[in-house]
């Protein structure tokens, strides 16, 4: 008999799945849950946005894009890189359009690493950096952030961490799912170390739009930094076209012509009516991104205000959508305490060990709802610890 | 009058949601309540926050008598006074929500509300085109609201995401 799962490839068989997906599994066929479980937006993509990816399609702009996008939007892209967080990029060496800005970590891992190369994780983190590492035959090693620092990277641990195998530092700011941005003197204290030893950095700023008390500093306007930045962005989070899948990396012209040659053999380009869409939403839709953070930066301090309130430790995030508590006092688990309280008060939250080292014992509570839901949210989960 | 960033804010965000309890919006501002609720009434004695209303679909009550007219009214204005006479003359009857000086073809644009096309175009045959100064009138019936004052009404847009997703 063919055991049909000999088929399967060991890398893809040791991956541990999702611990995100449980949790929509439990949570997808109940009645009534108030979710705070979701990583995206709660508004709609800005109707011109919208309207111009129809405008693409009536006049039949169906066909393939070079493969790394229009070069019209690469040309904004550069403007908008400029403008707004003070790098320069070549629009037509150093920037490629791709699918969301999780392809441009696909490809920026797949890029770089020799067999057995390492690649510094900062945890906790996004759910795909370490399977994506060990997909392109890297090792993934990781370093805890703590909450006494507000989970930010200290310059000595990073020191600790490097071997002589260590290719580079994946880092995300602000971060998903603790919130936490990096400032510029954080991130000076992070660059010194990585100029010494000659790093790279992937820098997942998917987040640079929603920073809400001061302005996000991308890691590449560092001196010194651009030249050994792979810089990823995209559209999904800051305008709201989290269903679009478009995002974007840039880097400098060797490594961005390494990135390309593999985008276009597995991609070839991203969507087209999508890139219409970035197109309009680079022209227009920054005064949407205002008004969207306006509001983000509200429910932020409702949320963060209301969780200390209720008894569970919350420093306040300085970007992204998400308030990421300690529950250590309910003597819980993260995953106990997330699937009790979805299953006593229905509200859905992420536990925080799916984001790796250093989240068990807290839940990550995204504020990308309406106050209605946060206000719903916030008086369930006080019913539930005061059980 | 000059307002401080806070006081705006309080204002943008009673504006889309008048029924926010000012414990939530201290909160949303990094205030405490008290301090909260006294420049919402600072803010309420200066008549910046006019009034709360709420708005009402009015279409979807059975049997519910209802119509409204935009009226574009041409005026002479008075020396002195400008349109402010006349507009003051027509806001006073209880059947006109709105008044509104106008840039354009004619002068005031005024909404008014009744019972009936009927109980409308008497009001404007007899009321509106008599007063003085009214130079001409053209009335507009509304045949149905989609969208009001920001809102849409019958909106089908739901929250489509998924419950959980990284």
């Amino acid at each position: 008999m063919t055991k049909t799962k000999e088929f399967v490839a060991e890398s893809v068989q040791n991956m541990r799945p999702s611990g995100i997906r449980k949790f929509f599994d439990l949570a997808a066929n109940m009645e009534g849950v108030v979710s705070l479980g979701v990583g995206e937006p709660d508004f709609v993509t800005s109707w011109s946005v919208r309207e111009a990816a129809i405008l693409s399609l009536e006049k039949g702009y169906t066909s393939y894009t070079a493969n790394a996008g229009l070069l019209e939007l690469r040309n904004e892209i550069a403007d908008y890189m400029e403008n707004r967080f003070h790098v320069k990029y070549d629009p037509k060496e150093e920037i490629i359009v791709t699918v969301g800005a999780s392809q441009a970590i696909d490809i920026a891992m797949r890029a770089i690493i020799n067999p057995g190369d390492e690649i510094i994780v900062v945890e906790p983190c996004f759910v795909s950096y370490v399977p994506l590492v060990e997909l392109a035959g890297g090792k993934a090693v990781t370093i805890e952030t703590k909450p006494e620092h507000d989970f930010k990277l200290q310059p000595d641990q990073l020191k600790q961490a490097i071997t002589p195998k260590t290719k580079a530092l994946l880092i995300c700011s602000p971060n998903n799912p603790t919130g936490t941005q990096l400032t510029k003197e954080d991130l000076q204290g992070i660059c010194d170390i990585v100029i010494e030893h000659d790093l790279l950095v992937i820098a997942d700023e998917i987040y640079a739009e929603l920073a809400y008390d001061i302005q996000h500093t991308s890691i590449a306007s560092i001196e010194g930094m651009q030249e050994r930045t792979i810089l990823i962005n995209g559209f999904s989070k800051g305008f709201a076209m989290t269903g679009w899948r478009l995002g974007f990396c840039c880097a400098p012209k060797e490594i961005s012509h390494a990135c390309l040659k593999i985008h276009q053999y597995a991609m070839m380009c991203a969507s087209t009516p999508a890139q219409y869409a970035a197109l309009e939403a680079l022209q227009s839709g920054m005064d949407d991104v205002v008004q969207m953070t306006k509001d983000y930066r509200r429910r932020r301090n409702y949320i963060v205000s209301s969780l200390n309130e209720i008894g569970l430790d919350c420093h306040i995030p300085g970007g992204a959508f998400y308030a990421f508590p300690s529950i250590k006092s309910t003597g819980l688990s993260s995953e106990e305490f997330a699937e009790k309280l979805l299953m006593e008060q229905k509200v859905a939250v992420v536990p925080g060990n799916v984001f790796g080292k250093g989240g068990e014992g807290h839940i990550r509570c995204s504020y990308a709802s309406s106050m209605e839901q946060l206000q719903e949210a916030i008086k369930r989960i006080k019913n539930f610890i005061e059980k | 009058m000059k307002l401080t960033d806070r006081e705006i804010e309080i204002l943008e965000i009673l504006e889309k949601d008048a029924l926010l309890s000012s414990d939530s919006i201290a909160k949303m501002i990094g205030l405490n309540k008290d301090e909260t609720e006294e420049i919402i009434k600072k803010l309420q004695d200066e008549k910046i926050i006019v009034h709360y209303t709420t708005l009402i679909d009015w279409a979807k009550v059975d049997n519910y008598q209802g119509v409204t007219a935009m009226i574009d009214v041409k005026v002479t204005p008075k020396r002195g006074v400008g349109f402010r006479e006349v507009a003051e003359r027509i806001y006073r009857f209880q059947e006109v929500s709105s008044v509104y000086l106008m840039s354009g073809a004619y002068d005031l644009s005024v909404t008014v509300e009744g019972k009936s096309m009927n109980e409308i175009a008497q009001f404007v045959s007899e009321k509106l085109s008599t007063l003085d100064s009214v130079v001409s009138t053209t009335t507009h019936f509304q045949l149905k609201k989609y969208k009001h004052d920001g809102s849409v009404y019958d909106s089908d847009q739901n929250d489509n995401r998924i419950v959980v997703s990284p």
